[in-house]
């Protein structure tokens, strides 16, 4: 991560979370930089949603956040790959049965 | 907006999914054979498949997107200075509030474009200290000034014209945080085209004088704006990697020749003559022909010795620094808070 802190009064990574409208989840919109969580919320409100893109901001250190690494995403994710019978389409129902 | 496409930017590591992303992170794996990753990404991008700021990527790619989207962002920034040059004096009150969230929108455009740039491990401050230093480029379009009022109409219709022909086909672009900015800001920038035209049409079906004007605004940012693809494409240095690795989708003079094309018709609904006399339909091509770009004076504007280049860059550095008492303020507050919520919690 090398030159990062080279300045130290750059305003900390936050990363933007925005729910689009009520009953939706909370989905990653992007990033910017503010002094604090309270700032980090207003500058969502001006960059984000300056035609009524949400209606709920979360916002979250982007250093707070543990990512998986794209390298071991094979072995991360083989193991659901052959449990086909972990989806409804893996049984067969006959036909007579209806309401199943 | 434009990005002239430049040599030279350090080498950056850390490939985060956000430049601050995983700092405390996982150690790095042990090194693998950098020539089948190479093979393995181009496959990825040959399958259409999003890079993404985790991902193994040559170098090659990372510094050729931080360059690129750098000079996008600082295009963006650069960008509000000629418009925001009439927001005081805008006609009416709501010319006023649209040239306002115009100019708001090119700031949001800056910002999304300077966090996808971060993505490849370039700070913010790096990226601005580039800009004025002088050391990184932006479009060279935003180095003419806006004399009259049409000028604003002249740059919404033809400057934000010619960027959604150039942005469009980078919403596909092969690096996953370049194309979604890209998605974000062409979903914004045809209100900017649109504001460009209307206002045009306002004056082009108003008084002689302000007919006039338009005119006179066209002719000036006519040659400026097909500068804004870029050089030919047999000077074009960077175009042959960025079109393997998918950043670029399209050459310079293609996308030159469609703006002519769409733009050819929205002058004679306007009644507005394009300042071109070897301008005229080709029946056998399909197109239309025009006449030589003056490239001496692109390169000459490039270089800073454009009408506004000294004016544009010192105001942006006047920003930057009066602006850096409320920066670290603002920095010093928030440790205040820290500070004190940790001593109440204790």
């Amino acid at each position: 991560m090398g030159e990062r802190m080279e300045d130290k009064h750059q305003w900390p990574l936050y990363e933007v979370f925005i729910r689009a409208r009520g009953g939706l989840d909370h989905k990653h919109v992007g990033s910017l930089h503010a002094a604090d969580a309270r700032m980090a919320i207003e500058h969502a409100r001006d960059v984000y949603t300056r035609r009524q893109e949400g209606v709920s901001i979360w916002v979250v250190r982007s250093t707070d956040i543990t990512a998986s690494d794209p390298a071991e995403a094979d072995s991360l994710f083989e193991p659901a790959r052959d449990k086909v019978y972990r989806h409804p389409t893996f049984y067969e129902i006959p036909d007579e049965v209806k309401t199943l | 907006m434009y990005l002239v496409y430049h040599n030279s930017q350090s080498q950056q590591e850390a490939s985060m999914y956000t430049q601050g992303l995983d700092a405390h992170g996982l150690e790095p794996s042990a090194p693998i054979d950098e020539g089948s990753l190479e093979q393995r990404f181009l496959e990825r991008v040959d399958a259409e498949e999003k890079i993404e700021p985790k991902d193994w990527m040559p170098d090659r790619y990372r510094n050729t997107l931080i360059r690129q989207i750098s000079q996008h962002a600082h295009s963006e920034i650069v960008g509000m200075l000629p418009e925001g040059n009439w927001i005081t004096r805008a006609p009416t009150l709501l010319r006023k509030s649209i040239l306002i969230a115009k100019v708001q929108d090119e700031a949001g455009h800056g910002a999304y474009l300077y966090s996808a740039a971060e993505t490849l491990g370039v700070s913010r401050d790096q990226l601005v200290e580039q800009l004025l230093s002088g050391k990184a480029k932006y479009s060279s379009i935003f180095n003419y000034p806006t004399p009259t009022w049409a000028d604003v109409g002249a740059i919404g219709w033809l400057v934000d014209g010619a960027a959604i022909m150039n942005q469009i086909p980078l919403c596909r672009c092969s690096y996953g945080p370049y194309a979604r900015a890209m998605v974000r800001i062409c979903r914004e920038e045809s209100f900017h085209q649109r504001q460009g035209f209307d206002l045009m049409l306002q004056l082009a079906r108003g008084t002689p004088e302000q007919k006039r004007m338009a005119q006179e605004a066209l002719n000036r940012w006519w040659w400026p704006a097909l500068m804004m693809f870029g050089p030919p494409d047999a000077e074009s240095t960077h175009s042959t990697d960025s079109q393997r690795w998918k950043i670029k989708r399209f050459s310079n003079d293609e996308l030159r020749e469609k703006f002519v094309d769409f733009t050819v018709p929205q002058a004679q609904f306007l009644g507005l003559t394009l300042p071109d006399p070897l301008l005229r339909w080709n029946e056998a091509t399909q197109r239309h022909d025009f006449g030589p770009i003056d490239w001496n004076e692109f390169n000459q504007v490039l270089k800073g010795h454009g009408p506004c280049n000294a004016e544009r860059l010192a105001a942006r550095r006047a920003a930057h620094e009066e602006g850096a008492w409320v920066r670290e303020a603002a920095m010093a507050y928030a440790t205040k808070q820290q500070h004190r919520e940790a001593s109440i919690a204790a």
